[in-house]
């Protein structure tokens, strides 16, 4: 029998972007809230150490931060007529673990979906008919461009994002993206400095009458003090972002631009090492009435409170709405039910060139460094000649030159060897590459259950991935592919590869970790787990932030837009819903 | 019924005006610094490592037993203003009685009833582990009688209101000279006050008006932010000085804080640091290429720092006569204080375990004497003699 502990107002479960940004924001509001982390406690000063942190082999081969399979695993199948079976290493994505979650190890990439992804059955049913969405299970997300634009506004601020803009409201301008949605001010920080190879590569593109704009990056092109009064750090190009914590305060995660603060709150409490096993419903099963979580001395405790609010990883989101039984799983059968509808995961495309005679100097590098070109991203491009929906932002970001992992060498080079060292010797400053990272849209086979066979440590179900590239986003990857090719000529390399996305997602090399979909907020409650302010449309005392409320994913990389709903929910929730709990839409 | 709706209303009033004082008592323990040695919830414990041996700072909470409950009114002002406890028990002088007995009475009853306020805690603590010989209590006696002479505070004609206030604050509750002063082989002041001392393995900077060592380049407004913060453009309070600002000078009024600042503008300049290093051309060459690839990312090229990372460039912490505090944070690393107004409290690393004696030392008299510091060099010896005071734990 767990020991059951006084009620809080709000009990979060996980403590890293949105959980902090909800802690945040409902403390500010007065409210008693606790934070129930799986992971360990981290810190800037005492676990991203700069002394330490840019150990390559630690943190990128040896994945020191992610979460381990032996305290999560999944399963996965390309479609329903397989048995899945557990990853027994994370691969294709890798969450994260502990205080911050996956947003300690992000690169800092810090993107808007465009207005029209909110609308986007609407959208494309006007513009090219409703033929044109096939078997596509688009549908609209909830919230307009005017509710949710001052959101985005608010993620950026917070975070510092280094960026241009390139429309400013309406008044598109010359250097940002002209493709992108109108955003009310400026980012708040100037663009990152630009390296070789993304200056080349802007060039090139200017020439082929495409538009280069800085990528927006949240790791910080000079110290900055955030809204929180949080102070960070300029980033120093060290190249140790993704797969790495960031020792400089300089790429935005929770520990950079909240925790300082809302550690300090007296009306905040964290739990560290605790597990969420349940939600608890009341016997109706329409009310929330606490959470059941064992410490790592295996002892179980309830946590009662009046709101609960799931804020793990999207895929950890979607798991414990099914084992808590919040709304009714999804059947690709029947096409009925709610909870593990439309995932969707990004379709990428890469493109390498090797030249002899260049010093790219790839050892200047940050998680989010580089030149994007959205000419091809979403339906900025006109698609009513085409057979597929969607698009690709094409960036070249130039990551790290770390000495493991970066080893580009021509084709035919042999794998080991006196050869082998001395092509990577000349590949390395003389390598460069940019890709399509791809939308990626809902089919009715593609989505989340719980696995009949695997368990976890505590002897419930591992999350299931039925997952495989539709047909529609193939040709979209395939398409983009086609633009690579052309993009890739005039820099005249000694060796050019494009790649070409083929069906059959294979969960073993790392691809992205922008799992999205699950339990999507939308309009309707029999085909959204959510309400447009993220809130259960089953249990109207539960709110599931975080990613899984992407009803499609769009070409770009998620956390920009995550970190928006975070700020619409919360105030949805301080606005709306403390003055009148309960469903805050009726359908 | 109308008697006692009367007696609850007057019972009221008192229990409010009540409430006052110990508020203003509140106020006095953030004035005196009380957490800084005996713990956020003043039940002592903590280790004072003085040159006479350990001293543990005892429990002051009013639990019966184990704490200060027994204590009157009078018991409390002896201890505060003579150093004697009850039962004509002697107090060390770690505990600052020769500072507090400037404060007025008033003040140290209205900080009894805040003492009586506070959560009791039991917990015995073992105060005195002091080497023989003093380690007896009665040598304190002699101690007093040489270097003890209690004085109310005077306020010093012809300064202004707030130049008062100050030096009440700094000599007084405030005990600013309990790190900042010299001390004697006795362990009393000695020499100028508040021109800098070595004190557990730091070395807490010059106050004065010198330029180089002190604080004659900051502005009234740099110590008040200071004070208030933990940081300003010039330095970032860390090690002893942060648990004093966390507990202590960031919940001062701005009133108060400005009165220190006022004050301490004012100390005539010190003697200095014994100037900048000369001869030395090899080890600032090897410094400079140290420094650059070890510090510069967060401290800057040309030693600034940014709104985060404390600027080298006019740190009074660099630019000491003795560099324990620098050579110590170097080779161990530290946080700065987070306060509610700077609440991030950056890290600096360690960098003992990839640095040689020699190269701190290169580091240091670069910085020590780069951008317009000039302080005498760091010798390999001493950044040794501190790597090993470091290694064994004191």
């Amino acid at each position: 029998m767990a020991r059951v502990l006084p009620k809080k107002d709000v009990v979060i479960m996980g403590l890293g972007w949105t959980g902090s940004i909800l802690g945040e924001q409902l403390t500010a509001a007065g409210l008693n809230v606790v934070a129930i982390e799986r992971g360990p406690w981290r810190d800037t000063a005492t676990d991203f150490n700069v002394g330490y942190m840019q150990d390559e082999l630690r943190f990128a081969i040896r994945k020191d931060l992610f979460l381990s399979p032996a305290v999560e695993a999944m399963t996965m199948r390309n479609n329903a007529s397989q048995t899945a079976l557990p990853m027994r290493d994370y691969g294709s994505f890798l969450p994260g673990n502990g205080v911050g979650g996956a947003g300690v190890h992000w690169n800092g990439t810090t993107w808007r979906f465009w207005e029209y992804d909110f609308r986007i059955k609407s959208h494309i049913t006007e513009r090219y008919g409703a033929a044109k969405l096939k078997n596509l299970m688009l549908q609209d997300w909830g919230p307009s461009w005017a509710e949710i634009e001052p959101h985005f506004d608010k993620f950026e601020y917070l975070c510092g994002t280094s960026g241009k803009a390139g429309n400013l409201k309406g008044q598109i301008q010359p250097g940002g993206n002209i493709f992108e949605s109108p955003r009310a001010r400026e980012y708040p920080n100037p663009a990152m400095r630009m390296p070789y190879a993304s200056t080349l590569f802007a060039e090139k593109m200017t020439e082929l009458g495409l538009h280069p704009f800085p990528m927006p990056s949240s790791n910080l092109s000079r110290s900055y003090i955030n809204p929180l009064g949080v102070r960070m750090g300029e980033c120093s190009y060290c190249g140790f972002c993704e797969r790495f914590a960031c020792a400089n305060y300089s790429k935005a995660s929770a520990q950079v631009t909240i925790l300082p603060v809302l550690m300090r709150r007296p009306n905040f409490e964290l739990r560290t090492e605790c597990e969420v096993l349940k939600v608890n419903l009341t016997q109706d099963g329409k009310m929330a009435r606490s959470v059941t979580y064992i410490d790592k001395n295996g002892v179980e405790t309830e946590q009662p409170g009046d709101l609960v609010i799931l804020c793990g990883y999207g895929l950890m989101n979607v798991r414990m709405m099914l084992l808590s039984k919040i709304g009714p799983q999804y059947d690709p059968v029947s096409g009925k039910g709610t909870v593990g509808r439309n995932y969707c995961y990004q379709t990428s495309a890469g493109a390498r060139l090797l030249f002899e005679d260049k010093h790219f100097n790839p050892f200047i590098g940050a998680g989010s460094l580089g030149q994007v070109v959205d000419d091809f991203q979403g339906d900025a491009f006109d698609h009513s000649k085409l057979d597929f929906v969607g698009g690709a932002g094409i960036s070249c970001s130039v990551t790290n030159g770390r000495p493991i992992s970066n080893r580009p060498t021509a084709p035919g080079t042999p794998r080991w060897g006196a050869k082998w060292k001395q092509a990577t010797k000349d590949g390395y400053g003389n390598a460069m590459g940019f890709g399509s990272q791809g939308s990626s849209y809902p089919v009715r086979e593609n989505y989340l259950d719980l696995d009949p066979t695997y368990k976890d440590r505590h002897g419930r179900p591992l999350l299931r991935i039925t997952f495989d590239f539709p047909d529609n986003d193939v040709a979209m990857s395939h398409y983009l592919s086609d633009q690579l090719e052309k993009m890739v000529k005039p820099f005249n390399a000694k060796y050019t590869g494009v790649g070409r996305l083929k069906k059959g997602w294979d969960s073993v090399p790392y691809q992205s970790t922008h799992n999205t979909g699950g339990a999507i907020m939308g309009l309707d409650p029999s085909t959204s787990a959510v309400n447009k302010y993220l809130q259960s449309w089953d249990v109207p005392n539960v709110f599931v932030l975080g990613a899984s409320a992407f009803a499609h994913n769009a070409g770009m990389n998620p956390t920009g837009t995550v970190g928006a709903l975070a700020f619409w929910a919360a105030e949805a929730i301080t606005t709306k819903y403390i003055k009148s709990p309960g469903a805050l839409v009726h359908a | 019924m109308r008697k006692f709706l009367l007696a609850a209303a007057f019972s009221l009033v008192s229990s409010a005006g009540h409430a006052a004082d110990i508020e203003a008592g509140k106020y006095q323990a953030v004035l005196g610094d009380c957490r800084g040695c005996h713990g956020k919830d003043l039940s002592g414990g903590v280790a004072l490592m003085t040159p006479f041996g350990k001293l543990v700072t005892p429990n002051i909470t009013p639990d019966k037993e184990t704490g200060i409950g027994n204590y009157s009114a009078e018991d409390f002002r002896q201890a505060m203003k003579a150093g004697i406890a009850p039962g004509s028990k002697l107090l060390y002088p770690a505990m600052p009685y020769p500072s507090y007995a400037r404060m007025p009475d008033s003040d140290i009853a209205a900080l009894w009833d805040y003492m009586k306020t506070v959560k009791p805690v039991k917990k015995p603590v073992d105060v005195n582990q002091l080497h023989f010989p003093f380690n007896l209590r009665f040598m304190m006696r002699g101690w007093n009688i040489l270097f003890f002479s209690p004085a109310p505070h005077a306020d010093t004609a012809g300064k202004s209101a707030a130049w008062n206030r100050g030096a009440y604050l700094v000599n007084g509750p405030g005990h600013c000279a309990a790190c900042h002063t010299a001390k004697n082989l006795f362990g009393a002041d000695k020499g100028s006050a508040l021109t800098g001392a070595s004190l557990q393995g730091w070395f807490a900077p010059d106050l004065t008006g010198d330029r180089q060592a002190g604080l004659g380049a900051w502005s009234a407004n740099d110590i008040v932010e200071y004070l208030g913060t933990g940081r300003n453009a010039h330095s970032i309070a860390s090690g002893p000085m942060a648990e004093a600002v966390e507990n202590s000078t960031a919940q001062m009024t701005a009133g108060d804080l400005n009165a220190i600042a006022v004050y301490l503008k004012d100390l005539p300049a010190s003697r200095g640091n014994g100037g900048g290093a000369t001869g030395v051309e090899a080890q600032l060459r090897s410094g400079r290429s140290l420094y650059d690839i070890n510090c510069a990312a967060c401290h800057g090229r040309d030693g600034k720092g940014s709104v985060l990372f404390p600027a080298l460039a006019g740190n009074a912490n660099v630019r000491q006569v003795r560099a324990d505090t620098v050579v110590r944070m170097v080779l161990a690393g530290g946080q700065a204080v987070a306060t509610p107004k700077a609440p991030t409290g950056p890290g600096m690393p360690s960098l003992g375990w990839k640095l040689s004696n020699e190269q701190a030392a290169d580091i240091l008299t670069y910085v020590r004497n780069n951008w317009g510091n000039s302080a005498p060099a760091v010798s390999a010896e001493t950044v040794g003699r501190i790597r090993s005071e470091l290694h064994s734990g004191s």
